[in-house]
């Protein structure tokens, strides 16, 4: 039996790259060339993504930088490309720094939880029996739980978060999808012949999991972890809005909107940019994940 | 027959006696290996034949515990090798054997190799496994074996993934895998069931072969009597989880004294004998979770009379090396009788 969950983790992060090289780019690639969908997902996330790590240099203001207070909130204008809000701040600096944080928490949230959900996906797969039942009902009882309703539940207990531990929140609240496919694919590849063989030759049922089962979960942990980061976003915002989530003086996308919430009327700007940022991403995000979902192996793999 | 030069060993290397492998099905029991025993002495080659689910690859992969849940080693039996009780082993234990000391080859060599990694990186990760060898040692010690097997250019193929080689050059890698360690036995469990006629004959050719230079035992798992006598000294036929022949080579060709066996020598397509349509052994094989009483090969069988029924046949002495588990060598006058009426029908 498998045993120290820490240990696969380790383990897999330097097994992983390699094993994809004979078969995917090429895969990838024919599939980017062959659907303009996937090509203006791509792109458009790409643009996002470029903006989000270069808003130091292409902001044109400071974010909280408060040029006239007395003049409220500004429409869109030549100089405030997206307008301002009540506090003379300038929207499109915000957004730009905010999309720094709602792509960056959702980006390491999911590394977290591909992490945590393959390692124990691996495990319950590869041990099977009770262990496997065990662990599966662990699962079970976390996607039972709806999700934003588990993490107000335990925002509200612990009060004001760091960044940090808002990114392990999320990440320890999403991994139950991830683990659910990676056990499916480790007990479909862990009796196919080659990973016998390697039993039979002597590997130990760690190195028979992490170097011949494993890279054959690759598939599902990728379009799982697309999945994840488009509703990892989400949740963000959806906390940021209700006030649990990023804190002032940092911005996220989420924020963003519930600023602007009391003025929809006179300045929909503020909640409308942001809103737009947030929707165009998730939908790019979610556009790839559907796209790969069905060009890497085609199975039908359920959204949890 | 093969191994001229090598003296008939003393000691059996592999002394595998009432092996019984069953599968805890739910309700049900399927004694898959029931009951099995025989010895491989060091250099031998040993053939196990019958028909699919016969319990032959149960017996394989039980000789290294490799029988997954529900299946299980039931209690009472006892494999040794070299010495050793290979069942109080502990997992670490059995571990160091596999791929070391005992060694397997499989039947799909298209399946059998691990699609996202190069043949080098594979037949090296056995060395790495059970010794401690560098990484670059690894890959010298695999490009010897490659070129061991008869692979061309070995330095080069070393690098190709498993799906740009054939399937007789990837046997051919399966077998230099089974081979980097030097095992004493190696168990090839329908090694050339997968191939072409002729590459099947370059591939018992290199099996021959290799048996011979490094004094290697092998247990041959077929279901093909002209692959076992090509290469094997002596035979043991399974049917219904038991050996219910064993004998050397050409003692039972001449002689068969199970009904079975001689159905399954009677199969056997031959070339230059004209026939209109290959003779078939009637039934098939009954699941393992119901044998029939008695003699469990008796409702295929063209001579079964009552005691068959009633009575299990114990193994009966037909010779010195050659056993049966059949009551017809205990009444051979039964032969005529029941022939008869079968010529009629």
């Amino acid at each position: 039996m498998p045993n120290a969950t820490p240990g696969s983790l380790v383990a897999f992060a330097d097994a992983a790259p390699a094993p994809l090289a004979p078969w995917a780019p090429g895969r990838l690639l024919a599939l980017l060339r062959s659907d303009p969908a996937v090509s203006i997902a791509g792109l458009a996330l790409l643009l996002i993504a470029v903006a989000a790590l270069l808003a130091p240099w292409i902001a044109p203001f400071d974010p909280a930088l408060t040029l006239d207070v007395s003049a409220g909130a500004q429409p869109p204008s030549a100089t405030h490309w997206l307008g301002t809000d009540q506090l003379s701040r300038d929207l499109l600096s915000r957004l730009l720094y905010g999309a720094r944080i709602s792509l960056g928490i959702s980006l390491l949230a999911v590394t977290v939880a591909v992490i945590v959900g393959t390692a124990w996906g691996a495990v319950a797969g590869y041990a099977g029996g009770w262990v496997d039942t065990l662990m599966m009902h662990v699962v079970n009882a976390g996607l039972a739980i709806p999700r934003i309703l588990l993490l107000l539940g335990i925002v509200a207990l612990w009060g004001g978060l760091s960044m940090s531990s808002l990114v392990l929140l999320l990440g320890l609240t999403s991994w139950f999808g991830v683990s659910r496919f990676v056990r499916a694919e480790v007990r479909a590849t862990r009796n196919r012949d080659f990973a016998t063989a390697a039993r039979a030759t002597g590997g130990s049922p760690f190195r028979v999991l992490v170097r011949h089962v494993l890279p054959h979960a690759l598939t599902p942990m990728l379009v799982a972890a697309t999945l994840g980061v488009g509703q990892v976003i989400v949740i963000e915002a959806g906390l940021s809005f209700l006030g649990f989530g990023v804190a002032p003086p940092d911005v996220s996308w989420g924020t963003l909107i519930r600023d602007g919430r009391d003025v929809l009327g006179t300045a929909w700007w503020m909640s409308a940019f942001p809103g737009l940022a947030l929707a165009t991403t998730v939908l790019a995000v979610n556009v790839l994940h559907d796209r790969l979902r069905s060009a890497l192996g085609g199975q039908q793999l359920h959204d949890p | 027959m093969t191994m001229p030069g090598r003296p008939a060993a003393g000691e059996p290397l592999l002394r595998v006696h009432n092996l019984r492998t069953y599968f805890h099905l739910g309700g049900a029991l399927a004694r898959a290996v029931d009951g099995v025993s025989f010895d491989i002495r060091a250099g031998e080659t040993v053939g196990m034949v019958g028909e699919s689910g016969c319990g032959k690859s149960v017996t394989a992969l039980s000789l290294l515990r490799l029988v997954d849940p529900p299946g299980r080693i039931e209690s009472g039996s006892r494999i040794e090798f070299e010495g050793r009780d290979l069942l109080s082993l502990d997992e670490e234990g059995i571990r160091q054997l596999r791929g070391n000391r005992i060694a397997m080859v499989f039947q799909e060599p298209m399946t059998a190799l691990n699609p996202v990694f190069t043949i080098g990186d594979q037949v090296a990760e056995v060395a790495r496994v059970h010794s401690d060898t560098s990484r670059k040692a690894a890959w010298e010690r695999a490009v010897e074996m490659l070129n061991l097997v008869g692979i061309p250019d070995p330095r080069e193929r070393a690098k190709s993934y498993p799906h740009q080689l054939s399937g007789g050059m990837r046997q051919r890698v399966l077998i230099a895998m089974a081979l980097v360690m030097n095992p004493s036995l190696l168990i090839a469990d329908e090694p050339t069931t997968a191939l072409d006629v002729t590459i099947q004959a370059q591939i018992l050719e290199l099996l021959a072969d290799l048996q011979q230079r490094l004094g290697l035992a092998v247990l041959l798992i077929t279901h093909d009597l002209g692959v076992v006598a090509e290469v094997t000294s002596r035979v043991l036929v399974m049917y219904g989880g038991q050996i219910v022949e064993r004998a050397p080579v050409r003692e039972l060709f001449r002689n068969p004294r199970h009904p079975y066996t001689r159905g399954l020598l009677e199969a056997m397509p031959r070339l230059g004998r004209q026939r209109e349509r290959l003779v078939v052994i009637p039934g098939t094989v009954p699941p393992p979770t119901r044998w029939p009483s008695g003699c469990r090969f008796r409702d295929r069988c063209a001579w079964q009379w009552h005691r068959c029924v009633d009575e299990p046949p114990p193994d009966y002495p037909v010779s010195d090396d050659h056993e049966a588990r059949c009551h017809l060598v205990d009444e051979p006058s039964r032969i005529n009788v029941v022939t008869a009426v079968d010529q009629h029908s």
